[in-house]
């Protein structure tokens, strides 16, 4: 018997605990001689159990948008749903083109991105660096606040706050327009600002993490050399810190993507180009709005633009993936 | 010829007793108070308000019944009870005919009208069906073209698939032509967008109408229970109960659902949230 073997009734029946894995070396071979012995083999049966319901979910989740979502594109060809651009689902002869669609969720996206992470970032630097602690407690719980309020209530809000004053705006630009179809101010610019709103806490509270977790010292050899402090912040801190604020980046453009009952509230919900003053329909809405009453094909090609939808998800995670690799090979 | 004519006297005896015996079975269903079981029912958001006073009504008469209700959309309903998952599908539109030959049958409970209805401060109170289709089609912009302030219209609709869509659609025999400005997916919401917005048009079933938006007059005709019911008002649409073959095939609370439905007590309570039988 080796030294850190351990035995019970002379029977080997493990080592001692090891710390990357714990259980490895604790496999029970034969009757269980010990209750302890149980507990261990039960908890680990349990945690396994937890750890695969996220797989399995996730496992059954890609083979039933797979099952679903596929049909309609090999019925329709996936060129006509892709890239034609009328959406007109139960006419007598329907068309299922979402081009306009995916290039909503694209450009409302990336707008609110552009609006949504210069403001966030600009709040983390402020809440890491130069906050005096009083304003910190107040901007902080702030933050956390608006993290924690549900979608609906940003589309209550801004369909009763948001909406009427974009109309006011539309009326005075498009006066006279013989042209132009009148959206009651629910529209791509609407949904971009609330979406701008929305992602705010996810950049806000990952870059603040990367910028406090920036080592002192190149601060401080940054300002030795006599840079200001916000010479150091754009050109020292920041930089250092690129990887996690590309993070924050990423899952705003993830949770942007990904929001639904908020949007739908407000965006008008009609497949157009996406133009700042037309109403617009986005990948999350389309599904929303239509999934009650489809039937046949219509409902069909909603599961394909989920499948879409997964696909953007995936990319925009695989992203993530890389940057957060990078980090650690950095 | 006489055997065959006591053939036929012993057939009717025996298909009149049969009958018999069946009204006395429902009878007998109908007048048990102490009748126990479940009753699911899911689809129309439109019927939600029928779907919910039917529920509440029949578990007051029958208070070890319990009646669920889910409101998922007509075709989901249907699809619900074709798959078995509920026993009741409710749909605000007529089956078609491919649920039919999948085993749908349909059960008209009452008529629905649809009303055309705008912001309070519009003063214009009728408009033709030409009109409507001049607005719905984005041929007219403006208020001021069929007789209102110089207010852009903003035209509010439902989205593709819904019943309500789907009938006012067919009445203006403009099928998937008609351009929107706002798609909305619940009656709720069409009442709040054009409550809220100056200029704006759109329809709603008209057991959600209320008077945060005015009522406009079709052809000259106002939408009142009388003129929906005789179909002077043209732009209605029936509400049906699906179940999955008929109703003799159908469990006892199912079938005790249904005559209640049918009965004095049921069709008052239906009055009584004011759609039209």
């Amino acid at each position: 018997m080796r030294v850190n073997e351990k035995a019970v009734n002379g029977k080997i029946i493990g080592r001692d605990w090891n710390v990357q894995n714990p259980w490895k070396a604790v496999r029970v071979k034969g009757p269980v001689a010990n209750p302890a012995q149980a507990v261990e083999k039960a908890a680990e049966v349990i945690f396994c159990l937890c750890a695969f319901t996220a797989v399995a979910a996730v496992c059954a989740m890609t083979l039933y948008m797979i099952a679903n979502g596929v049909p309609a594109v090999l019925q329709t060809g996936l060129k006509e749903i892709l890239f034609s651009k009328t959406w007109n689902p139960t006419a007598k002869e329907p068309s299922f083109g979402i081009f306009y669609v995916i290039l909503t969720s694209i450009v409302g996206t990336f707008l609110a991105v552009l609006i949504g992470v210069p403001i966030g970032l600009l709040t983390a630097v402020f809440l890491a660096e130069a906050a005096p602690g009083w304003l910190a407690a107040v901007v902080r719980p702030s933050v956390e606040l608006l993290a924690g309020i549900p979608s609906v209530i940003y589309g209550v809000l801004g369909m009763m706050v948001l909406n009427p004053l974009m109309y006011r705006l539309e009326q005075k630009l498009f006066a006279g327009s013989k042209t132009h179809q009148f959206t009651g101010g629910a529209n791509l610019l609407s949904a971009v600002l609330v979406l701008a709103v929305m992602i705010l806490p996810t950049v806000i509270n990952i870059s603040e993490a990367a910028l406090r977790a920036v080592p002192s010292a190149l601060k401080a050899s940054s300002l030795a050399l006599g840079a200001s402090p916000v010479q150091t912040i754009f050109m020292v801190t920041i930089p250092a810190a690129k990887s996690g604020i590309l993070t924050a980046v990423v899952l705003g453009v993830g949770r942007a993507v990904g929001e639904a009952m908020a949007i739908s509230m407000v965006s008008g919900n009609v497949v157009h180009l996406p133009l700042p003053f037309q109403s617009v329909r986005f990948l999350t809405t389309a599904i929303v709005s239509e999934m009650g009453y489809a039937q046949g094909m219509h409902r069909q090609v909603l599961f394909t633009i989920g499948l879409v939808l997964f696909v953007f998800i995936m990319i925009i995670n695989g992203i993530l993936s890389r940057i957060v690799k990078g980090e650690n090979q950095g | 010829m006489l055997l065959f004519s006591m053939i036929f006297v012993i057939v009717l005896m025996v298909s009149e007793a049969m009958a018999d015996h069946r009204r006395s079975d429902s009878l007998q269903i109908y007048h048990n108070d102490t009748l126990s079981g479940t009753v699911t029912m899911a689809g129309s958001t439109s019927m939600e308000p029928i779907a919910n006073a039917l529920a509440e009504g029949f578990m007051n008469r029958y208070p070890h019944m319990t009646v669920t209700v889910e409101f998922t959309g007509s075709s989901a309903g249907i699809e619900g009870v074709l798959s078995g998952s509920v026993d009741i599908g409710n749909a605000s539109r007529r089956v078609s005919s491919e649920e039919k030959a999948a085993g749908a049958v349909e059960h008209v409970v009452a008529i629905d009208g649809i009303v055309i209805v705008t912001d309070v401060q519009n003063p214009v109170r009728e408009l033709s069906k030409a009109q409507l289709c001049g607005i719905y089609q984005g041929r007219i912009r403006n208020w001021c073209e069929v007789g209102g302030n110089d207010t852009a219209i903003v035209v509010v609709g439902r989205e593709a698939g819904s019943g309500t869509r789907e009938t006012f659609e067919n009445y203006l025999e403009r099928e998937g032509m008609c351009v929107y400005a706002n798609e909305l997916n619940s009656a709720g919401a069409v009442m709040a967008r054009v409550s809220s917005t100056p200029g704006a048009i759109g329809y709603v079933s008209l057991d959600v109408l209320n008077d945060t938006v005015s009522v406009l007059a079709l052809d000259g005709i106002m939408p009142t229970k009388e003129a929906i019911q005789t179909g002077g008002y043209g732009l209605s649409r029936p509400y049906v109960m699906v179940t999955k073959g008929g109703i003799e095939k159908q469990s006892e609370a199912v079938r005790a659902f249904f005559l209640y439905l049918q009965s004095e007590e049921g069709k008052g309570l239906l009055e009584k949230i004011g759609v039209i039988l």
